[in-house]
């Protein structure tokens, strides 16, 4: 009946396998690491939103999460750091038909590569951005990130953080997003049910995942390991779907609760649309007007 | 008075593929799993089967598993008892 490594063909596969590069495995990635939990969810969402494979791109940055794209059987890019976002926007506008996939880390997206964050999301460009946030630079070592929480430990900050904690899903909002949620690598099946409906998403849309690094971050903090941290979403996060983003800032730790769940989904004009309209009216006879020619 | 299960589910455990980090075992919302004592190739300890009629092929422990070396899956259960 169970059994360990089977061998059987007839069984069926782990879903996550046929988007992996397994002759690259193991990975690089520590023991516990939530990073690997959130690309689960990611090929599960994959599986069930039927984009072809060849249409679908993925875009990372560097960093623990910028690992993500070299890992993927999928066309993928390792891009510099904090230029995932508009590396994935010539991508988008060179080939509109892609569905382009931003993965990244909360330093690599939100302090490296924040302004091309900011922008993408004003325009409204039709990418999907997913962002792990384990509140520390891990792969260079552990310096603080914007979203480090007050007097955590960091390799910049020996003596704690002070700075406010940047509130990700009110700045994608704020700046123009058409689809904001916030969830944790302990919320699985909600994980993967936004990044299926930021997939299926025409705009900007942004999925926030909140995961342990037991290595870098927890280690340093001495906040235990991937299951306490786990634990931890799990006793204090609160879903409430469609909050006002501009209340679920997080100061982990130093608050009772840390708001998750869907915030936001509205319609909007996607930036190529609105290319198209508009050159469309300047070139007279109707043409269609070509991004990036 | 119990209710006839209809699916049993199947864990499929990649051992040499665990980096013993134990997140499987501590969520799986009926407790399946446990730690082995023994070791992979690689040093680390693996989840292996505690009390496999109880798995529901939720496939939680599959999600969860930042490694990809536990999965699960629902299976029909025989006419047998
Ligand atoms: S350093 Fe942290 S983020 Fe990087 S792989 Fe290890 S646990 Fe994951
Ligand atoms: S499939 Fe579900 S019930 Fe079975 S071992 Fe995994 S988590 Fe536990
Ligand atoms: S979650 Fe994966 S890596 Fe961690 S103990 Fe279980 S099987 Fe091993």
């Amino acid at each position: 009946m169970n059994s360990n490594d089977s061998t059987e063909c007839t069984l069926p596969l782990n879903p996550v396998v046929p988007f992996l590069r397994t002759e690259r495995m193991p990975h690089i990635w520590c023991p516990g690491c939530g990073i690997g939990t959130t690309v689960n969810c990611f090929a599960r969402a994959v599986m069930d939103c039927g984009i072809p494979l060849d249409e679908l791109a993925i875009v990372s940055g560097i960093g623990c999460t910028g690992r993500v794209a070299g890992y993927l059987k999928l066309d993928s890019f390792h891009t510099t750091h904090g230029r995932a976002i508009p590396f994935a926007t010539g991508l988008k506008l060179s080939n509109p038909k892609l569905h382009v996939v931003v993965y990244s880390g909360d330093g690599d997206l939100a302090g490296i590569g924040g302004n091309h964050f900011i922008h993408a999301a004003r325009r409204n460009l039709d990418l999907t951005v997913i962002l792990v946030n384990n509140f520390t630079y891990a792969m260079t070592g552990g310096q603080a990130t914007p979203t480090a929480p007050k007097e955590s430990i960091e390799t910049t900050a020996p003596y704690g953080v002070f700075e406010e904690p940047f509130n990700l899903p009110h700045l994608a909002a704020s700046s123009g997003a058409v689809y904001v949620a916030r969830w944790t690598a302990y919320h699985v099946v909600q994980t993967k049910k936004a990044i299926l409906e930021a997939l299926q998403k025409k705009g900007f849309s942004f999925v926030e995942i909140l995961a342990p690094c037991p290595t870098i971050y927890l280690r340093r903090n001495r906040l235990g390991g991937a299951v306490e941290e786990l634990k931890y979403y799990k006793e204090h996060c609160v879903i409430q779907n469609g909050a006002d983003t501009k209340d679920v800032g997080i100061d982990l730790r130093h608050q009772d609760k840390v708001t998750i769940g869907k915030f936001l989904d509205i319609e909007k004009k996607e930036y190529y649309d609105a290319y198209q309209e508009h050159y469309a009216g300047l070139l007279k006879g109707g043409k269609q007007a070509v991004a990036g020619a | 008075m119990q209710r006839k299960r209809r699916f049993e589910g199947v864990v499929m455990i990649t051992q040499e593929r665990c980096k013993g980090c134990t997140v499987c075992v501590e969520f799986c919302p009926v407790h399946v799993l446990s730690m082995s004592d023994a070791f992979n190739q690689k040093g680390y300890h693996f989840p292996e089967l505690k009390d496999p009629e109880k798995c529901s092929g939720c496939d939680l422990c599959g999600m969860y598993c930042p490694d990809f070396a536990i999965y699960a899956f629902k299976r029909e259960m025989k006419e047998a008892s």
